[in-house]
């Protein structure tokens, strides 16, 4: 090498910038409208800032915080089924004003949800969605065999339960509470919430207590 | 409106239309019959408010309950799954009207297709 920058060496593949491939027309659109809000002085860069550093907190965290409090805490839980809005404040949970409604395991019954319309979904408690969720494959096939779509996520239901797919096609999200793992007795709430993954507040996965017990 | 149309437990069929413009009304629950599981209350009306109207007044929304096996007729689940879709009263009609129920579509092809993989 001796320092010289200029070697010539092999081509190599090019990783592309962010800038390479061609804005698209909704991309376009929001960048005009921010340049705007800002020009016009009805908004500040740092606004701008700020209200994305609230979008990026959302995060799975929040749901699993509140599924693991529901586990230790069944007034709590009941709190949550009549309005998780309500109940989300109690624990320090703004989840504005779209409605958010939880579906909860039991052993008889478990719960998956999609919006097979577009890709609602509680990102205040989740953050924002996975790429599959909004997935044509997702949202087709998770309605029509979901036990098939559940496998492929490594998740395998006994025959016996009912498998219920929630499509949330209108104006409420959906939160899984799922049911609490057997061998989880005694952990703390903030352990049970490192159980409660993105997944299983949808419904393509289950919890499943630590191996090392 | 306001939410005493239908009674939970009841058997409610979802209209058979074919509409212009923004429906929330998934195809694949068009002309088939449902258990009502709840009344989930009453929100602006999704068809106007996609136009900039303002969706008044508002629309009783019900917690609709489908058999699997019932919406699919080569469903490979298990006879019990079941599928809550949220329906707008307005394409909801008691299960007893039998006017249109030849004109069921069948959900055997369409939009859904099976045997490919979620990427993930």
């Amino acid at each position: 090498m001796s320092g010289d920058h200029h070697e010539p060496h092999e081509p190599h593949p090019h990783q592309s910038d962010l800038e390479d491939s061609p804005a698209s027309e909704s991309e376009l659109l929001a960048q005009a409208l921010e340049e705007l809000l800002i020009e016009q002085g009805i908004i500040g860069a740092a606004d701008m800032r700020r209200a994305l550093e609230v979008a990026d907190a959302r995060s799975p965290a929040n749901g699993a915080r509140l599924v693991a409090r529901c586990w230790v805490d069944p007034a709590f839980e009941r709190r949550v089924l009549a309005s998780v809005n309500d109940a989300a404040r109690e624990i320090g949970l703004d989840l504005g004003p779209v409605e958010v409604r939880a579906v909860k395991g039991t052993e008889r019954v478990h719960n998956v949800i999609v919006c097979t319309l577009c890709s609602c979904y509680p990102v205040a408690l989740l953050g924002a969605s996975p790429d599959w969720y909004k997935s044509r494959e997702y949202r087709s096939r998770v309605v029509r065999e979901p036990r098939a779509v559940l496998e492929e996520f490594g998740t395998t239901l006994p025959a016996d339960v009912e498998l219920r797919v929630h499509d949330s096609s209108a104006d409420l999200r959906y939160l899984v509470i799922p049911r609490r793992p057997p061998g989880t007795d005694g952990m703390s709430e903030e352990a049970l919430a490192a159980l409660v993954t993105r997944d299983c507040m949808i419904g393509t996965a289950l919890p499943a207590a630590p191996v090392d017990g | 409106m306001s939410g005493d149309r239908f009674r939970p437990g009841e058997r409610v069929r979802v209209r058979v239309a074919d509409t212009l413009g923004h429906v929330r009304t998934p195809h694949y629950t068009r002309g088939h019959s449902g258990v009502v599981e709840s009344y989930a209350g009453a929100f602006p009306n999704p068809e106007e408010l996609a136009y900039g109207r303002s969706g008044e007044p508002a629309v009783p929304l019900w917690r609709v309950r489908f058999e699997q096996k019932r919406l699919w007729p080569d469903y490979s689940g298990r006879p019990q799954d079941t599928i809550v879709v949220d329906i707008y009263e307005h394409w909801l009609e008691p299960a007893e009207t039998k006017s249109r129920r030849t004109a069921r579509p069948k959900n055997d092809k369409g939009m859904t297709r099976r045997g490919g993989k979620v990427k993930r």
